[in-house]
């Protein structure tokens, strides 16, 4: 029998590795590729939103009468169409989240929390019916005092968001409430005594400000609801099978009666792993029985989706002169929004991940602010606290005159290092990033005048969780494979292409889908940079569960033995007899019916063994003196992919992390005014970056293969938005000699430096 | 909403007297304002179907360019863009590719905005406007529409039909330079137009210098004359020139930048846009 186990670390392969046209490309660049604005049906309402003006008020009460009378409004919902919950931890891919959150931040109850809370929601015939229907709504609120700083929701008398709100993780645990959620420490070893030991200590303090992923499609979801209950639910996301989850449990259905079907994806990056919408149009549609369409304008996404948290951080590294680490400590104080969930623990597990540390320290806090409730944000947590540790780093660097790849190596985690957070680790690619960085022709290049070049490194876990795909032969010898987890970054391409490799036929034979979640068992959403590697591993291991089928139904036309027969290049061989006898599978599969009927095979498993990635990026920036602008002038980012099934889609991950990367460094920030209201909800004044803004990102693929992949595949997707934070401000640092220590680095916070020091 | 497409710049006036009349030339703005619901008019005025108002001509007493000419046809006007480089720099950098097949100058300073950047490198280069109203036409400087953000000194049933600019000079040249975060698509933080023209020892005859963003309307900077005129130019009138446009600066501290960073900025985009227009003036 085949065993699903088998590495092919060692085989020659024909199909992985190469770099064939997508199967979703042509429907992507003719337009036919639906989104999830795209879907339409008869006799469909507008749904819309109402949303909080307040950063902070009580919701004294909500008179809908008006709004319910208006000719052509079909439903009006408020937090009295949601059941509460207990508060329940739930994980979330790498961020947990909790049910009584969820129904308060899909919709207030109590109190509004932040400018764009939603507080009600009407479906209506026509978008001006339902605007209309919007201020028709009385709602009475008492406004109170609100706070959007986590230096100032931290101190005793700063307003409270949740009255009830006592800090986990703290002994003995406090007595009074606070906007400290939470606090996390991990670390091994004894940080005082490494201080102690030190020839050279560094600490800073630095500061990061709320940034959103900036995907270009805004939410958006269709939702029909039938009189006896069944739900469909259509939308674009990160995870078809999660979002039925949360909405089963919000609006009190069974699984078995949503079926929730992902449309393509216009970018998430973490931010479409939780609901907004969903919820609201499916209980609009139920309460109307008609099918109710909803999306967010852009500056709704900015408002009242889930950026990622601003922060506070202060980081500590002791060092002997040689350059060798003897301590590292960092506190993080993260914004979680108006909820609980700020990505501070993995950002205190991956803070000093990269390094091989006898003692090691990093404590974290979760601050709720009046600001949305974040959401996962490409390796959540981690690009915030790496930046402080590799600027720290590459300070130490600069006063020991050590070069910057060469303190890293010194200090460089490998296989069997104690990860900060824990475990052992396995193979991975720390010092052969550097390596290949160190010997990149970029590394050594000249620089010009005002120019500056930076360094930094980044980890990221990665990880796997519960999967399930299938495959089918069709009668023609073609193949179909059902997969559960969004396609995000060509996952449909590497998929087909594993099965290719495996089953030996070309990857044109091969229609990859993405299944509605009726369709396969339980997936978990794409997130963690597991879509590749986890249902990568499902589809190898069912595709050899139909080849194992395959021979069974030829070795039953050749009437001997299973163990007589053999698979190679897309065909059964006959291992035994006097000529050599072979049948393709499409001629095994043309004879399914009179050999036992269609073949197909699914795999389902909880996967483990992800292989954290690491990455190491070099920028050279150019900093104009008069106006504070920083150019990027060049840019090389290289990074452990474990293994590139699709090299060109790991290149266009790392190309697209380094690019969000840069956004975060050089402009990109959540701008409040004293009322709590974002002032630069539009991508005119939130300014990530344009094409023109950026050159080439030269990429460098290093392969040190995760053994626990068939074919040595780690994830890809979260590490290289890692590195750029710390490279960019590295560079900077080093172009102008003032070290810079705040985020982001827009023209007038860099010229106020060189102005006033 | 009513829509109508006047075929004269009399009918068209007669439209626009209408309460709750918007021209409407390229819609770049006017339609962002409509979905927005920033405004509601009741009638649009399409006012591109009026004879000359989008052509480019050169005679001998200058050039017109119609006031709804989208910014891409003038971008590809070779002589025009030979003449007045800075112009057609400044108006090429408003909105991005697509956007430049529909902006138009007329538009560009009727939206009034401190940030436009077409306004700065007008009023530098000496433009003036031809504006179309119920009895008559008149013709006004650049420098004198804008009054405040949104507010132009434009009467009731009044627009823009064309713009005027002289025939250089030898030896004349002129720039426009932006601050922008981005590299494109942007918002100009400040703006800075200059033109000069200089005589045949090198010395400076005729200088303006325009700023924008810096204060509630674009600044034409006075006071020039004394350091520049019948001199050749130094670094001592460059470091005069920087220190009276920094003067001239009356900003705000906003989301786009702060009072002492728009301050300095303009002395330093003043001074880069004289260097350039230099440049060209004695390549003129």
């Amino acid at each position: 029998m085949n065993d699903m186990t088998q590495s092919n670390l060692e085989r020659a392969l024909k199909i992985v590795g190469t770099r064939p046209a997508r199967p979703d490309g042509v429907d992507k660049v003719t337009g036919r590729a639906l989104f999830g604005s795209d879907k339409s049906l008869p006799n469909m309402l507008v749904g819309r939103v109402l949303r909080s003006p307040y950063a902070h008020a009580k919701i004294i009460s909500i008179d809908t009468s008006k709004a319910e009378a208006l000719n052509g409004v079909k439903a009006v919902i408020t937090c009295a169409d949601f059941e509460d919950f207990p508060s329940e931890f739930v994980p979330n891919g790498e961020m947990v989240v909790n049910l009584k959150d969820i129904t308060r931040n899909i919709m207030a109850r109590e109190k509004a929390l932040y400018v764009g809370h939603t507080v009600a929601a009407v479906a209506a015939t026509s978008d001006e019916i339902a605007e209309k229907a919007l201020g028709l709504i009385d709602i009475k609120y008492e406004v109170l005092p609100h706070v959007l700083e986590v230096e100032d929701a931290e101190r005793p008398d700063a307003p409270l968001l949740h009255e009830d709100m006592i800090t986990i993780g703290v002994e003995p645990a406090p007595k009074k409430a606070s906007n400290v959620a939470k606090r996390v420490e991990f670390g091994f070893g004894d940080v005082e005594k490494g201080f102690a030991e030190a020839d050279l200590i560094v600490e800073r303090e630095f500061t990061t400000q709320q940034v959103h992923q900036g995907y270009i499609e805004p939410h958006a979801c269709l939702a029909s609801v039938s009189e006896d209950g069944q739900a469909d639910l259509w939308c674009t996301t990160q995870g078809a099978f999660v979002v039925r989850n949360f909405c089963s449990k919000l609006l009190g259905l069974s699984a078995a009666q949503i079926r929730v079907t992902a449309s393509e994806i216009g970018g998430g990056f973490g931010g479409k792993t939780v609901v907004y919408l969903e919820p609201l149009a499916l209980a609009l549609s139920r309460k109307s029985c008609r099918p109710v369409k909803m999306d967010m304008s852009r500056a709704e996404v900015f408002t009242s989706s889930g950026p990622t948290s601003g922060a506070k951080i202060w980081v500590k590294i002791g060092v002997k002169n040689d350059g060798r680490i003897t301590a590292g400590d960092c506190v993080l104080k993260y914004q979680a929004g108006a909820f609980q969930g700020a990505p501070v623990g993995p950002g205190a597990m991956c803070a000093f991940a990269p390094y091989d540390l006898e003692n090691v320290r990093a404590v974290g806090y979760d601050i709720v602010v009046n600001r949305p409730k974040v959401a996962a944000y490409r390796a959540p947590g981690g690009p915030i606290s790496e930046y402080g540790v590799e600027s720290v780093l590459d300070e130490i660097a600069i006063k020991l005159k050590i070069d910057p790849i060469e303190i890293r190596l010194k200090n460089a985690a490998k296989e069997g290092t104690i990860a900060p957070y824990g475990p052992k680790l396995g193979p991975i690619g720390m010092i052969e990033t550097l390596e290949a960085a160190k010997a990149h022709p970029h590394y050594s290049a000249p620089l010009g005048p005002n120019q500056g070049r930076g360094v930094a490194s980044g980890f990221w876990f990665n990880i796997g969780g519960e999967t399930s795909s299938s495959i089918t032969i069709n009668e023609d010898g073609t193949v179909g494979l059902t997969l559960g987890t969004t396609d995000i970054g060509g996952s449909r391409a590497s998929m087909a292409m594993m099965a290719s490799e495996e089953l030996g036929v070309p990857m044109d034979l091969i229609k990859p889908v993405i299944g509605d979640t009726n369709s396969l068992g339980f997936n978990f959403l794409t997130g963690g940079s597991r879509a590749t590697f986890s249902t990568g591993m499902t589809v190898v291991r069912s595709t050899r569960e139909a080849i194992e089928e395959l021979r069974k139904r030829a070795a039953l036309l050749w009437e001997v033995d299973l163990d007589q027969v053999e698979w190679v290049d897309g065909h059964a061989r006959l291992i035994a007899g006097d000529e050599p006898k072979t049948m393709s599978l499409a001629q095994i599969a043309k004879q399914a019916g009179k050999t036992g009927g269609p073949i197909m095979a699914n795999c389902s498993m909880n996967v483990t063994g992800a292989g954290p990635s690491l990455g190491t990026h070099i920028v050279d920036v150019e900093v104009d003196t008069e106006t504070g602008k920083v150019s990027i002038v060049r840019y090389t980012a290289i990074q452990d992919a474990g293994k590139a099934i699709h090299p060109a889609y790991v290149e266009g991950q790392m190309q697209g992390g380094a690019v969000q990367g840069i956004g975060w460094a050089l402009n990109e920030e959540y701008i409040y005014n004293d009322k709590g209201q974002l002032e630069n909800a539009g991508f005119l004044d939130y300014r990530i970056p344009v094409c023109s803004d950026v050159p080439m990102i030269d990429t460098v693929i290093v392969e040190v293969p995760n053994p626990n992949h068939p074919y040595g595949v780690r994830g890809v997707g979260e590490t290289p938005i890692i590195p750029p934070l710390a490279a960019i401000s590295n560079a900077v640092s080093r172009a102008t000699n003032i070290r810079f220590n705040e985020l982001p680095l827009s023209p007038p916070k860099v010229l106020a430096r060189l102005m006033h020091g | 909403m009513e829509y109508v497409t006047p075929k004269s710049a009399s009918e068209a006036s007669q439209a626009l007297s209408q309460e709750g009349a918007f021209a409407l030339a390229g819609g770049t703005d006017l339609l962002v304002k409509l979905k927005t619901r920033f405004v509601s008019p009741s009638v649009v005025v399409d006012i591109k179907h009026i004879p000359n108002i989008m052509t480019i001509k050169q005679s001998a007493e200058g050039w017109w360019i119609g006031a709804a000419t989208p910014c891409a046809e003038i971008v590809e006007h070779d002589s025009l863009s030979k003449n007045w480089p800075g112009v057609v720099e400044a108006l090429s950098l408003i909105g991005s590719t697509q956007i430049q097949g529909r902006a138009t100058l007329g538009g560009n300073l009727c939206n009034a905005s401190p940030a436009a950047d077409s306004i700065p490198a007008l009023i530098a280069a000496g433009a003036t406007c031809v504006i179309s109203g119920q009895t008559k036409e008149r013709e006004e400087p650049v420098e004198k529409i804008v009054t405040a953000p949104g507010m132009t000194t434009l009467g009731k049933g009044e627009f823009i039909i064309g713009f005027k600019l002289p025939i250089p000079k030898n030896r004349s040249g002129d720039a426009y330079l932006r601050l922008i975060p981005r590299s494109e698509m942007d918002i100009a933080v400040v703006g800075a137009g200059v033109s000069l023209s200089l005589s045949e020892d090198g010395k400076i005859e005729a200088i303006r210098v325009a700023l924008g963003a810096i204060a509630p309307t674009q600044v034409l900077l006075s006071g020039l004359e004394d350091i520049f005129i019948g001199k050749e130019p130094n670094d001592d009138a460059i470091q005069k020139l920087v220190s009276l446009a920094e003067k001239a600066c009356k900003p705000i501290n906003d989301k786009r930048g702060t009072i002492e960073y728009r301050t300095k900025i303009a002395g330093v985009l003043a001074k880069r846009a004289f260097g350039i227009a230099l440049k060209r003036a004695n390549n003129y």
